[in-house]
């Protein structure tokens, strides 16, 4: 190759890891773009809301007057619903995500179930809501309350927790259940007292990612009917009479903390939208806790399991 | 028996997709008994709030249409551009902690993106546009692009790191630089999953509820201008059913018939996505 020909390659070599350079620019752009973007919004809001969060602010129920009005019925039903929608999808999912993983046999009704699972994960949360009112709430006659939200919000969530069920018994390896079988196990021994427990800290990070999940939905908790003004609390489970347990709590109506904030963000008087900006502040607080807690789990459980 | 009753919990899938589409269609041929196809379809009026009704589901359609559309305007560009980075450009820890933040930012609760499009958005947007009104669809489909980022760009990423390094490591033998592979040889190769991830987007876009609830404002408006205020499908769902609804009035019944078209919609999206993929998919 000639000299002039040499100097031209050299330049379109150059010209060509310029591009890198440039994309490189502009991808890490994009990023700082959706993650800067959100943490200005969140410090904006925590500027609005932060006026309001005081201790009185979880302590008072809502009111017609912004200053006095806090989040006590929103926080209370928050937590009974997740209550029920965690007893509800927990030991569904997990019997779903060991059926499918150990015992299906390679059929026509597995694949049914599989290719279920997949779809209920991409149908909106509003369609929820839409079969919890036909079903749960005038077919079943459970009315408009906590039993019906934490059930409605455990179909919600079922696919996270089979599918991360099923990706913790998978990631399991072979030499382990083979070691077990050739003691003599059953196969349900096997499950119950090898699989299982070395597959939790993978299924308890996905059961809480969706219960993360199911405290912000708000749409199917609105579509069942909860209501917007809750100035009372549900009855209490404990009861000083016999038998002492009381599942009244679970037909009583409620409210939750994303309904709560929408309530407030709806209303014109800036006042009404410092109270939203607090709400959304202690739903971004709860949210994120949980996440971390999740990562946290995952973390603990790889630590200590090494195959 | 334990195998049976597991079989009976993994069963509950397929039983909850019937009871999703067995009350939606009962509710809706109640609906299509009093209202015409028709109409339904050709009407350019949602009034079922007015004592002169009008049925058509086109105001909705259109606002679902145009708020998904400026969400897919935000995510995709931005979402593909990170997925291709974090892939095929990022150093390993920098890809390792943006991640996770990432996924994070799928999980913020929706009805906080509302209050972000109507109350941070929206202001943002009218110094540029100063007769935007309060409400808008334009605030509130870029905050649902925003939203659903995580999901393009973590689905697209995954689909390119399962390209094989064999095919990485020829590109490079030829000489190509890194942006070249990216762009030429490991985006084509992943096609097929980069169309899922969008799919993914668009039913998260057209199913987004608080959003468009809060930001958009929800007077049903058949109109394709992005500055104007307009209900989606959604938005309709959750204000009727804020109201007092009585059960079996046409109300009632229109939100199921509403979120039937939701459902057929996400549907048709799935489909489309599903031949893409067909078309697209390479086999190594």
């Amino acid at each position: 190759m000639s000299a002039p020909d040499v100097q031209k390659m050299r330049e379109l070599i150059a010209r060509r890891k310029r591009w890198d350079l440039i994309f490189s620019l502009v991808g890490l752009l994009c990023m700082l773009v959706g993650v800067l973007t959100l943490l200005v919004l969140c410090a904006d809001m925590a500027r609005d809301g932060i006026g309001r969060l005081n201790g009185d602010f979880f302590t008072s129920f809502p009111s017609r007057r912004a200053s006095e009005a806090g989040i006590l019925s929103a926080w209370v039903g928050t937590s009974l619903v997740m209550l029920v929608t965690a007893a509800a999808a927990i030991p569904l999912g997990i019997m779903a995500g060991i059926y499918l993983e150990e015992y299906a046999p390679s059929n026509w009704i597995t694949q049914l179930i599989e290719i279920n699972v997949t779809n209920l994960a991409g149908v909106p949360s509003i369609i929820y809501g839409l079969l919890a009112l036909g079903l749960f709430v005038y077919q079943l006659g459970l009315g408009e309350s906590i039993l019906t939200a934490g059930l409605t919000l455990a179909l919600l969530i079922l696919p996270v927790v089979i599918v991360a069920t099923r990706e913790a018994i998978r990631a399991i390896p072979r030499e382990i259940r083979e070691g077990v079988y050739a003691l003599g196990a059953t196969h349900w021994q096997a499950v119950k007292d090898h699989i299982l427990p070395y597959s939790l800290g993978g299924i308890l990070t996905g059961v809480i990612i969706g219960l993360a999940r199911a405290i912000g939905e708000t749409a199917p908790v609105i579509t069942i009917g909860a209501l917007t003004f809750i100035a009372f609390l549900p009855p209490p489970p404990v009861t000083s009479e016999f038998p002492y347990l009381s599942f009244d709590w679970l037909f009583s109506p409620f409210t939750v903390m994303p309904i709560q904030m929408f309530n407030w963000v709806s209303r014109p008087q800036a006042a009404f939208l410092e109270n939203a900006g607090a709400a959304g502040m202690v739903l971004l607080l709860m949210t994120l806790a949980m996440n971390a807690l999740a990562i946290w789990v995952r973390y603990r459980f790889r630590k200590r399991i090494k195959w | 028996m334990i195998e049976a009753a597991l079989f009976l919990a993994a069963f509950s899938a397929v039983a909850t997709t019937l009871a999703i589409i067995v009350i939606l269609l009962s509710e809706s041929l109640v609906f299509f008994e009093q209202v015409s196809l028709v109409d339904f379809f050709t009407d350019t009026q949602w009034t079922i709030m007015f004592t002169e009704k009008h049925f058509g589901i086109l105001p909705l359609l259109s606002g679902t249409l145009v708020t998904s559309g400026i969400a897919l305007l935000v995510a995709v560009p931005l979402g593909t551009i990170i997925a291709i980075y974090l892939s095929e450009f990022a150093p390993h820890h920098l890809r390792e902690t943006a991640k996770p933040l990432l996924e994070i930012l799928g999980g913020i609760p929706t009805v906080v993106y509302g209050y972000f499009a109507l109350l941070l958005v929206t202001p943002a947007l009218q110094l540029f546009i100063p007769d935007l009104p309060g409400f808008n669809m334009l605030s509130a489909g870029i905050v649902i692009g925003i939203m659903i980022i995580p999901y393009v760009s973590s689905i697209s990423e995954d689909a390119m790191r399962a390209v094989p390094m064999a095919i990485r490591e020829g590109s490079y033998a030829l000489g190509a630089t890194r942006f070249q592979t990216a762009i030429r040889v490991v985006t084509p190769a992943a096609t097929s999953g980069i169309v899922a991830s969008y799919i993914l987007g668009v039913s998260r876009a057209t199913g987004e509820t608080m959003v468009v609830a809060v930001a958009a404002g929800q007077q049903p408006n058949f109109t394709w201008n992005p500055m104007e205020p307009a209900a989606t499908i959604t938005a309709y769902i959750v204000q009727v059913a804020m109201g007092d609804l009585p059960h079996g009035s046409l109300e009632y019944q229109s939100i199921f018939a509403a979120g039937l078209v939701l459902v057929l919609m996400t549907l048709l999206f799935n489909v489309i996505g599903h031949l893409l993929r067909k078309r697209f998919r390479e086999a190594y």
